[in-house]
C-alpha cells in the first residue's frame, strides 16, 4: 500500500469522523441543541483531528524507527499499525461524546499542539542546520589548522594535498562585490522610497511600487545571466579596457552592480514601509515651521525612520553576502585581494560552490573547508540580522 | 531672492514683507488679519461658504463650533497647511498686514515662518530639546552664532515657560517629556522662528486639566507679543482664554464678536443653541 493511498485513507477516516461525531453529538442533546456543552461541529472535529493526529503520528513514528528495524517497513505492517491507531483514536473519541463531553476544549488543545508542532519543525530545522555544518566544521579543523583557514592570505586548493586555504580572499570578495552592491542598490533604493512615499501622486505610486517589486521576484540566476551575458562585457568594451583596468568580463563590478540591481526593490520597499510609518503629524509640525517639503525630508522624517532605514540596509547586506548566482556567474573564479574592481575575484559563496562540486567525499580538507566557509557566512548574515531586527525594534517604539 | 527684491519695489507698501512691527503698529486699529469670501473644497465636497471676518493684533481670538463645522479648516489657509493637501483648493482672499497670502508672489515658506502653529496632539520632533526648539531658527537662518541661537533657544523656552522644567536636560530627547510639556515643547518652537501670528488648532485636547490650564495661562501672556488664534471644543476654555470668539456651523461663519457678547448676548439663534447645549 503506498503512502498515498494511505494519507487519503486517513483523510477519508477523518472526514467521515467529522459528520459521525456531529451526528451522535445531536442525537446525544436529544432535540435541544443548547444543552450539549460544546457546538455539534466541535465534536465532529474532535473525532476527525484525533483520527488523523493518531494515524500521522504513528506513521512518522514507524518510518524514522524503520531504519533500525526493517521489519516494521514491511508493505503490511506498517499501513496496518496506522489504520489501526487512527481506528483506535477514532473509536474512543466516538464513546466519549455525550452531552456534557467538552469537545470544544479538547479541539482547542489538539489545534494549539498542532500549530505548536509546526512552529518547532521550522525551529528544530535551523538548529540541526547549524548542527550538522558544525559538526563538519570540526571534522575539517582536525585536519587543518583555524588559523591558516581565517588568517590565511593564500587560496590553492589542491585535491593531491597539501593545499593552501586561507579564507582571506574569499572574504574580501564577499565584502568588495556587497560594498559595491550597497552601494548601488542603498541610494537607488532609498531615493526610489523618497520619491514614492513623499512626492509620488497615489496613482503613479500605486503603479511604480509593484513594479519595482517585480525585480524581486526574478531569479537570482537570470540576473547572473544578465551580468555575464550583458552587463560583464558591456563593462569590459566600454570601461575596463579602455582605462587599461583589464581585460575580464568577469569582475567584482560587474558582479556587484548586478546584484545591487537585484537589491534595489529589497532596499525601497523596507524604506518605503518605514518612511510611511513616520507620522504625518511630524510632518506638519515641520511644513507649519515653514520649512520645505525636501527640507522636513531631510531634517525630520529621514532621521526619524535612521534607525529602520539602516535596518533594512543591514538585511540587504546579509543578503548580498549570501547571494550565489551572480557572483558565479557575474565574479569569477580567481581568489585574489586587489583594489580594481574590474579584475575578477572571488567569494565565499563561490568557493563553497566549487569545492563541493563534483566531489562527495566528505573526507579531505578540500571538500571539509565548505562547510567551514558556509558556517562563517553564516554567522556573519546571523550577526547582521541581529543586529538589523534590534535596530528596527528600537525604531518601533519610538513614537509609542 | 527675487520674490523679495520684487516686494520692496513695490513702493505703495501693500506688498512689503516682512511687515515690520513698527509698520503694522503705524495703522492702529487696522485689523492683522482680514479674510474675505474664503471657501475651501475638498474634490467635490465644500467644506467652508464664503467666510469673511477681521482679526485683530495681539489678541486672543476663539473659533468655536461643533465637530467638522470648518473651524480647523480656516485656521490651516491662515498659513496655507491645506494646500499639503493635494485635493484642496481654496479660493477668496485672506490678507495679513494687507497683503494676500494667496497671492501666487507669496513664498509660503516665508509665510509659515510669520504665522506658526501649533498642532492638536503634541508632535515634537524626534531630536533632543534643544534641536526641536532650535529648528526654526536654523531653517530661516535667524541667528549668526552657536551662541546666538542658544540665547534664543533659552528665550523661547523661558516665554513658552518650560525653561525651569527642562533647562537641565535641553539635550534629552523632545519625546520623552509629558503631553503637557511637549505640547509646551511645541509652542516654544513656534515661537523661536519669530512669528507674528500663531495659530493653535485645539492645543489641549490631548492635555489633562492642570497641563491645559498652564498652557491657557501662557496663550494669555503670549497675547501681548503675538496675535493668537486658537480653534477649540471647549467653551469654557474660548471664553477663559480669547477676548474675540467666532461661531462656525456647517462650514458657515455664523458670528463672531467680542467673547463676552457671544457667550452673554448671541446675535443668532443658532450660537445660543451652541453655547446653551442644544446642538453640537
Amino acid at each position: 500500500m503506498s503512502a498515498t493511498l494511505l494519507f487519503l485513507i486517513l483523510c477519508a477516516l477523518a472526514a467521515a469522523g467529522f459528520l459521525i461525531g456531529r451526528y451522535k453529538a445531536i442525537s446525544a442533546a436529544g432535540g435541544d441543541l443548547r444543552s450539549l456543552h460544546s457546538l455539534t461541529h466541535y465534536h465532529g472535529w474532535g473525532i476527525a483531528l484525533a483520527t488523523f493526529l493518531a494515524g500521522l503520528t504513528v506513521l512518522v513514528g514507524l518510518s524514522l524507527a524503520s531504519s533500525a528495524f526493517p521489519a516494521l517497513a514491511g508493505p503490511i505492517v506498517l499501513p496496518g499499525v496506522v489504520l489501526v491507531a487512527a481506528v483506535a483514536a477514532f473509536v474512543v473519541s466516538y464513546l466519549r461524546i455525550e452531552r456534557d463531553f467538552r469537545a470544544r476544549n479538547y479541539v482547542e488543545a489538539m489545534v494549539l499542539g498542532l500549530l505548536m508542532l509546526a512552529s518547532s519543525i521550522a525551529i528544530l530545522t535551523t538548529v540541526s542546520i547549524v548542527l550538522s555544518m558544525l559538526f563538519e566544521t570540526a571534522r575539517f579543523f582536525q585536519q587543518y589548522s583555524w588559523t591558516s583557514f581565517f588568517f590565511g592570505a593564500e587560496w590553492s586548493p589542491n585535491f593531491r594535498g597539501n593545499s593552501n586555504l586561507g579564507m582571506l580572499p574569499l572574504l574580501w570578495g564577499t565584502l568588495y562585490v556587497s560594498f559595491i552592491a550597497l552601494a548601488v542598490a542603498v541610494p537607488v533604493g532609498l531615493f526610489a522610497a523618497i520619491y514614492l512615499v513623499e512626492y509620488a501622486t497615489p496613482r503613479f505610486r500605486s503603479m511604480a511600487k509593484p513594479a519595482i517589486e517585480i525585480l524581486a521576484g526574478i531569479p537570482t540566476i537570470v540576473y547572473g545571466l544578465f551580468a555575464l551575458i550583458t552587463v560583464g562585457p558591456i563593462l569590459r568594451d566600454y570601461f575596463a579596457s579602455p582605462l587599461g583596468l583589464g581585460q575580464s568580463s568577469a569582475s567584482v563590478m560587474t558582479a556587484g552592480l548586478v546584484m545591487g540591481i537585484m537589491l534595489i526593490p529589497f532596499v525601497s520597499s523596507l524604506s518605503d514601509d518605514i518612511i510611511n510609518a513616520v507620522p504625518r503629524t511630524m510632518r506638519d509640525g515641520s511644513l507649519g515651521l515653514g520649512a520645505t517639503k525636501s527640507e522636513t525630508i531631510k531634517r525630520v522624517v529621514i532621521p526619524a525612520a535612521l534607525p529602520g532605514i539602516v535596518g533594512a540596509i543591514l538585511l540587504a547586506a546579509s543578503r548580498a553576502i549570501g547571494e550565489t548566482m551572480i557572483v558565479v556567474l557575474g565574479a569569477g573564479a580567481a581568489a585574489r585581494m586587489s583594489l580594481n574592481p574590474f579584475e575578477a575575484m572571488t567569494t565565499v559563496t563561490v568557493k563553497i560552490v566549487s569545492q563541493l562540486t563534483g566531489d562527495t567525499d566528505f573526507a579531505s580538507p578540500e571538500t571539509l573547508v565548505a562547510f567551514a566557509l558556509g558556517i562563517t557566512l553564516f554567522a556573519f548574515t546571523l550577526g547582521l540580522n541581529v543586529l538589523a531586527l534590534y535596530i528596527v525594534r528600537r525604531y518601533r517604539e519610538q513614537y509609542e | 531672492m527675487t520674490l523679495v527684491d520684487e516686494k520692496a519695489q513695490t513702493a505703495s507698501g501693500t506688498l512689503v514683507y516682512p511687515a515690520t512691527p513698527a509698520a503694522a503698529a503705524a495703522a492702529p486699529g487696522k485689523p492683522k488679519i482680514q479674510a474675505r469670501g474664503v471657501e475651501v473644497f475638498y474634490g467635490e465636497k465644500q467644506a467652508l461658504f464664503g467666510v469673511s471676518i477681521d482679526i485683530p493684533q495681539h489678541q486672543v481670538t476663539s473659533f468655536i463650533g461643533p465637530s467638522g463645522c470648518g473651524k480647523s479648516t480656516f485656521l490651516r489657509c491662515i498659513n496655507r497647511m491645506n494646500d499639503t493637501i493635494p485635493i484642496c483648493r481654496v479660493s477668496g482672499s485672506i490678507e495679513i498686514d494687507n497683503a494676500d497670502i494667496y497671492d501666487p508672489r507669496i513664498d509660503v515658506v516665508e509665510l509659515r515662518a510669520r504665522v506658526g502653529m501649533v498642532f492638536q496632539k503634541p508632535n515634537p520632533f524626534p531630536k533632543s530639546i534643544f534641536e526641536n526648539v532650535a529648528y526654526g531658527p536654523k531653517i530661516h537662518g535667524l541667528t549668526r552664532s552657536k551662541s546666538e541661537l542658544e540665547e534664543l533657544v533659552t528665550s523661547s523656552l523661558k516665554r513658552a515657560g518650560l525653561w525651569n522644567e527642562v533647562k537641565d536636560r535641553l539635550h534629552e530627547p523632545g519625546t520623552g517629556l509629558s503631553g503637557g510639556q511637549q505640547q509646551r515643547l511645541c509652542i516654544a518652537r513656534a515661537i523661536a522662528t519669530k512669528p507674528e501670528v500663531v495659530l493653535m488648532d485645539e492645543p489641549c485636547s490631548a492635555l489633562d486639566p492642570i497641563a491645559t490650564a498652564i498652557v491657557e495661562e501662557l496663550i494669555d501672556e503670549l497675547r501681548s507679543n503675538y496675535t493668537i488664534i486658537i480653534v477649540t471644543h471647549s467653551m469654557q476654555q474660548a471664553a477663559r482664554v480669547s477676548q474675540r470668539t467666532a461661531f462656525f456651523h456647517l462650514g458657515k461663519l455664523i458670528e463672531e464678536g467680542r467673547t463676552e457678547d457671544i457667550f452673554s448676548n448671541p446675535r443668532e439663534k443658532q450660537t445660543e443653541d451652541y453655547i446653551t447645549g442644544k446642538i453640537g
